[in-house]
Parts: C-alpha cells; structure tokens; sequence
C-alpha cells in the first residue's frame, strides 16, 4: 500500500476556464506561481459553496492570470490540509508566503521518510 | 445506588449546559462543520470564563490545584460538554483545560518538574504512545518496539500508529518492550521529549474524523537516559492497563453527550415536520425510534455513572468501565444512526452535526479498546480468568 504525502500533481494553469470545470466536492488544493513555487495551501470545505470550484474561481479572482493550480478531491480535507502544510514545511523550512500571512494555530510537525 | 443528581450537581450541570449553549454552539456556527479548534482569541476568552466558574482543570487532582470535583460529577459534566458539533473528541474545544496524561502523576519528583507541572500550566503538551501496527487491543502481545541497554541508557527502534496529538506534543509517553521473553512482564514505560533525535512523526493517518487527526511515530536508534523510565522497568504494562481501564469512563460519557444532544435533535425534528398530512412524531415507526434512543441513553447512562460511582468509592470497576464503554459507545452509535434517520436527508448533510457525529461515533466502538475486548473482560470476569 503506497500513501501519497506530497500532492505532486501536474500543475495546470488557473484560468476562467479550467477553474469551472473544477468538481464541486470537498478537497484540498494547491496555486503556485508561473515557475511552479508554492504560493499558497488551501482547503475546500463544507462551507464552500460549490466545493474545490468556488475555491479557485476565488483564487482566480483575487490573484489574477498567470498562476497555476492543482487540487485533490478528498472527503478528509481537514486532516489532509494541516498535512500537505507540515510536509511543505518540512521540505522548504517554511511554510507557503500566503499561508505564513495567517497561519493555522498549533500546526503540528512531520518529518516525513 | 441513586443517581439523581444532587442540588449542587445539578447547578453544576446548569452552568455547563449555559456555556456550551450559549458560547460554544454560537461559534460553531462560523466554523468549518469539521473544525476542531476555535480562534485563539476566542478560546483565550472562554478559558478565562471557565477559570471563572472554578472549574478549569476540572479533571486536576486537587492536591495539584484542581477544583476536587468527584469523578460521578466530573461524568455528569462531561456529558454535557459533549453536546454540541465537535464535542466527541474536543469537547468545549478544550476550554475547560486538560489534566495532561494521568500515567505523570505517577512519575518521581524530578519527572514531575519537567513534565507534570508544566504540563498543568499549559506549557506543554503530551502523547500517549501504545499501539503498534501489529495491534493495539492486545498491548502485552503487540509491542514490538524494542528497548535495548546502551551507554546507562536505552536505545528505541520502532513505531507507533494511530497516535493523538504527537505531531504537536514536547513529549510522549511511549511502550517498549525491554524484555522479549517475559510477556506483559516485559514491557517499560518511558517519556520521550519530541526533539530527542531519532524520534520522528512520520506522517498523519487519515481516518473518519478528519480534524482531531492521528498519526504515525517512528523510532530509530532513539537514545534516552535511565531518567526517561516512568516507573519501574519492565512494569509498563499496569501503568498502560491501569490507564486503559480509567479512561473508559470519560469515554463513555463523551458518547452520552452526543447521544443526548442528537436524540433532541431528533425529538424537535419529529415533532416539526411534516408527511403524508401527518407530523412524524405522530407515526408509530418514528415513535418506536425514539423509544430506542431514549432507552440507549438512559442503559449507557446508568452503567456508566455506576462505573463512576464504584471509581469514587475506591472499589474496583474494571468490569463497570467495560461495561460502560461499550454500553455507551454502541448505544451512541445507534441513536446517531436512528437520529439522522429521522432527519431524512437532511441528517445526511454537513449542514447539521449529526453526519459528523456518526462518522467519530463509529470510532468510538473501536477506540480505547473495541466492544470485543470490553466483551471478553467483561467475560474472564464472570466466568474467571482461567477459563478457555
């Protein structure tokens, strides 16, 4: 059984266009910038009105073009959040620029294998 | 034995209710429905509220500055602590404070000062390192991480899963066997500080409860001093079984709680909506549900203020805290089942709590040693241990 720690995906630009085609369901996502470096970690919770899609058409609205995305569908978004924060600070020694403006209290810490 | 909750109980009981209703569940509602922490403004803020009412660090002992609330009281008030969304697993989101591990009110004066006072004061925080990937329910067997003498210390290899809080802990409290011929005689208890090196929090491990998370410990040539053994060596195993057995009682009241406040939700939502011209309540087979909720409540309740009231008067209350336990977390998940039931669709949606609920509550018939093991103590007790 291999378990996936880093969210590794592809990275696809953020556009009008492949943020609506976004699910509509709970998960995780990541928005870097043109080179690929991690800006910001975020989640789409039960109180997102349509899921990973209302949260990068957010992300789009507010950064502007020319950054990337990507996401991973997942009911335990929570948990999966706190983890790919603590596995980026483990990795940079820091978290994201956008996340470190306002980070979650009591992050925990890993030191992944 | 009565159970009626004395005048003095009874106010307890009020003031508690007040709190999680009227400051818990109104901030509940800005949160994400699978948070489990508040704004550390708002938790600073509710922390000197309950420091107000004398009853922060209410599971303190009193010679350690407690308030002296006994246990049958303490279960009370768990129970309502419990009733609101993530009341399960952080009930009142910690705001009435922890006693830390009860296993360091057991360590040596000098253990004390570095670990149990600052604990109390809130400086920090603690683990409890039992289960292995080769098991859990079955300590004396499962315990492969190994201990080995080197240098007037100890050398750990090996893991742990499913472990609350380590990723944020100083310090845990870890098993190691220490002697592989000697069974449950084998095993020693030490504390190890979360910056020793070779101690590693691997990864989190996702389960049903997605924010009060667990996570996966590894050992590797991890070297602490004979200063690090909690109690004596080789006798890890009663402080780990006598831990076991005393947290099965607040367990079971966090399942109470929830119960509680998913049968009422079930109850006002029977008596308000409507089908087929007919109001729920007024249908046999809703009636007959509730019926069932009531009676689960009212079967995990008593055996679990039993267990209380045993532990209070000093008495031994293994097979009570079995019982309760599973009395309390199998009758919990039912009535969340026949609430959400009730609810319809609705009850399935994260709009209300009780998907949450059903979600942690299936835990609960795991953790802290599933119904199984709370079945076959509570067996070896009436037929006796050495029966096969």
């Amino acid at each position: 059984m291999s378990i996936r720690l880093r969210l590794d995906k592809p990275w696809q630009p953020l556009t009008a266009e492949t943020a609506a085609r976004l699910p509509g369901q709970l998960g995780v996502y990541q928005v870097g910038d043109g080179e690929g470096s991690v800006l910001y970690i975020g989640q789409a919770g039960a109180r997102s009105p349509f899921g990973l899609r209302s949260e990068l058409q957010r992300e789009l609205a507010e950064r502007g073009a020319g950054c990337q995305f990507r996401v991973e569908v997942n009911q335990q978004y929570r948990s999966r959040w706190f983890e790919l924060l603590m596995v980026h600070q483990h990795d940079t020694g820091d978290l994201p620029p956008d996340n470190a403006k306002n980070p979650p209290p009591n992050l925990g810490r890993l030191s992944p294998s | 034995m009565d159970f009626e909750p004395s005048s003095e109980q009874q106010m307890l009981i009020d003031q508690v209710r007040r709190f999680v209703r009227e400051e818990i569940i109104p901030l509940e509602a800005k949160l994400d429905p699978d948070a489990s922490e508040l704004d550390p403004a708002d938790h600073a803020r509710l922390v000197e509220k309950t420091k107000a009412m004398g009853l922060f660090g209410i599971d303190i002992p009193k010679e350690y500055g407690g308030p002296d609330i006994d246990i049958v009281t303490r279960v009370l008030l768990a129970i309502e602590m419990a009733q609101h969304r993530a009341g399960l697993y952080v009930p009142c989101y910690g705001t009435f404070g922890g006693a830390g591990l009860a296993q360091i009110f057991e360590a040596n004066e000098d253990q004390k000062e570095r670990y149990l006072y600052p604990t109390l004061r809130g400086e920090k925080k603690a683990f409890f390192g039992l289960t292995e990937p080769s098991g859990g329910s079955d300590p004396a067997r499962a315990i492969q991480t190994r201990a080995e003498r080197k240098d007037n210390g100890w050398v750990l290899n090996g893991a742990k899963i499913f472990i609350s809080n380590a990723d944020r802990a100083q310090y845990g409290i870890v098993f190691a066997r220490t002697d592989a011929s000697k069974g449950r005689a084998g095993i020693t208890c030490f504390i190890i500080d979360s910056d020793t090196p070779g101690f590693h929090v691997r990864r989190v491990v996702h389960t049903l409860r997605s924010s009060h998370y667990a996570t996966e410990l590894e050992f590797k040539d991890c070297w602490v001093s004979d200063h690090q053994v909690l109690g004596e060596v080789n006798k890890g195993f009663a402080v780990a079984n006598d831990r076991l057995t005393r947290q099965r009682i607040p367990y079971a009241a966090g399942c109470i709680g929830v119960a509680i406040a998913a049968h009422e939700m079930a109850i006002e939502w029977a008596k308000m909506r409507t089908t087929f011209g007919e109001k729920l309540a007024n249908r046999q087979a809703v009636q007959w549900m509730l019926v069932d909720n009531e009676i689960d409540i009212r079967t995990a309740k008593h055996f679990t203020l039993e267990a209380a009231e045993k532990a209070r008067r000093g008495l031994p209350f293994r097979i009570e805290a079995s019982i309760a336990k599973l009395t309390a977390s199998e009758g919990g998940g039912r009535v969340v089942d026949r609430s959400m039931q009730i609810h319809g669709g609705m009850g399935m949606t994260k709009d209300l709590p009780l998907e949450r609920w059903y979600r942690e509550m299936r835990i609960r018939r795991v953790g802290e040693g599933p119904s199984e093991v709370q079945r076959m103590v509570i067996a070896r007790e009436i037929l006796g241990s050495n029966l096969r």
